[in-house]
């Protein structure tokens, strides 16, 4: 009988790691998630080393040569790393209501609301222009998103409303519908807006930073007092009326509290159901997290992981954002190789009608693209063709990386601060990207066989 | 179903190029400040 060979080169178009339970393997160009044995790791091995395969591995080579046969290992790329975006449609803003905050936390990306520049709110009549400019830049999108955001958009809570009302009554002329969010500190979150936002149907992002030493050591009002007595019972609140489940907590960690895992117990314990953990992004300084805390990272997110796995099997679940990972139904191709689609279909809009690729780019002046008056500038066509082209096969880490079709290249803020290139993505967030990612496919794959056993 | 390996889930991405690209999906921020949105957590809403 011929002897099997498979190419090196097959076995790079697979990704195989270990679980609490054995392990898994992922065929990057499918997405079909198996699970195989020490011996179909120890045959995979062989291949992407290029080695002569014995006898068991043999016999496990044809069982991958017939899972190939019926598309499920060793696929090809759909596009065969030749892609063209579609043309630019704008479908998504995001509003800096207000360059100011009421907290001044000590890792705010956003220099503590300012953005570096005067402290200052977005006029209704910015807002409403800014409305009006994405449902006539919106083509066939039949869904618009808008977030408010800031600096803490609750201080300019009287346009908010307003914006939405207006955005409420000009929908209906486009045939569109308007998705509204807000992000915010929870300081100024009163009962009034807790209700508001629930008849308006408005998701809200509620931010909090876990345990109360962590929390006050990083969010505080500008005389150094923590804010997570006040938080804390404002957020309690808002989610025992929020009956729509469209609220997430979120915090931030930092190499300050690299036991997250602990922090989101104590959110279990404060009764907060959906929750999402961000590592916080830093140059320099004593938050920063580096490659020397990967694998203590990793231990806490598989912590973590076996926790979510554990309540769910007692009948306590919760959610967490980045374990949320639909492999049966989820996006499509093309929506995985863009990414957010930062400045051509998502752009934000600073207090003085000012565009910028997205809410990380204000302030960086190479970057602005217009204004609502006069919509993206002529000169600035090219950094919006920049951000279109700016998809996983343009970039050269992401070519390679079994994780692209998940991620889609990453942030590209977070690319040029590091870089000042948003072709090259921020090498630790990837990292932990594919920490997560690996988690959360397992736990994808415990929920499947529970429902195949169950 | 073979000695070794088990199928769990059986994508559907190189079906999904010919298919899919409406855009009407979530944008996805990848910026941690906005609870960066993973691609991969997105739904489809077809």
């Amino acid at each position: 009988m011929e002897k099997i060979h498979i190419a090196p080169a097959e076995a790079a178009k697979l990704h195989w790691f270990a679980v609490p339970d054995g392990w898994l393997l992922l065929d990057v160009n499918s997405g079909s998630v198996l699970r195989v044995d020490e011996a179909t790791v120890a045959c995979l091995e062989k291949i992407a080393a290029g080695e002569e395969l014995d006898q068991e591995a043999e016999e496990i080579a044809a069982e991958l040569l017939a899972l190939k046969e019926q598309g499920l290992m060793f696929s090809d790329d759909a596009y065969l790393g030749q892609y063209e975006p579609p043309e630019p449609v704008l479908k998504s803003l995001c509003l800096n209501i207000c360059h100011d905050c009421d907290l001044r936390c000590k890792y705010c990306f956003a220099s503590t609301g300012s953005f570096g520049g005067r402290r200052s709110m977005m006029s209704f009549e910015t807002g409403a222009k800014a409305l009006d400019m994405v449902l006539a830049n919106s083509g066939g999108r039949k869904f618009l998103e808008v977030d408010f955001f800031g600096g803490e958009p609750l201080l300019n809570i009287g346009v908010v409303k307003r914006l939405v009302a207006y955005g409420r009554e000009r929908e209906k002329a486009f045939g569109k519908t308007f998705r509204f969010t807000f992000t915010t500190n929870c300081v100024g979150l009163t009962p009034e807006i807790a209700a508001w936002a629930e008849e308006n149907n408005i998701s809200v992002v509620l931010s909090h930073d876990g345990r109360p030493e962590v929390h006050d050591r990083q969010r505080v009002f500008p005389n150094g007092r923590g804010s997570y007595d006040v938080v804390t019972k404002n957020i309690q609140y808002f989610l025992a009326h929020n009956t729509r489940g469209n609220a997430i907590v979120r915090g931030t960690y930092t190499a300050y509290n690299k036991d997250f895992c602990e922090d989101i117990k104590h959110w279990l314990e404060l009764g907060f159901p959906r929750l999402s953990m961000e590592p916080a992004v830093e140059t320099d300084g004593p938050r920063k997290l580096t490659e020397a805390d990967l694998p203590g990272l990793k231990e806490e997110y598989w912590r973590l992981a076996r926790l979510y796995q554990e309540r769910r099997e007692a009948g306590k679940p919760f959610d967490f954002f980045h374990f949320r990972l639909d492999l049966s139904h989820g996006p499509c191709l093309p929506k995985r190789l863009t990414g957010c689609g930062a400045g051509y279909e998502y752009m934000v809009v600073t207090p003085e009608g000012e565009l910028y690729p997205c809410h990380q780019f204000v302030g960086r002046e190479a970057y602005k693209l217009g204004t609502v008056d006069e919509g993206v500038w002529p000169e600035a066509k090219d950094i919006v063709e920049k951000f279109r082209q700016a998809h996983v096969y343009n970039k050269a880490s992401c070519r390679g990386c079994w994780a692209r079709f998940f991620c889609s290249g990453g942030c590209h803020a977070n690319a040029d601060l590091f870089h000042h290139d948003i072709m090259q993505p921020y090498e630790l967030g990837c990292q932990i990207s594919r920490i997560r990612l690996e988690c959360a496919i397992w736990l994808a794959v415990k929920q499947k066989e529970a429902e195949i056993c169950g | 179903m073979t000695k070794h390996i088990q199928v769990v889930f059986k994508g559907k991405l190189q079906e999904s190029a010919k298919s899919g690209g409406c855009g009407n999906c979530q944008s996805s921020c990848q910026s941690a400040c906005k609870t960066s949105c993973t691609v991969g957590n997105q739904a489809c809403e077809k």
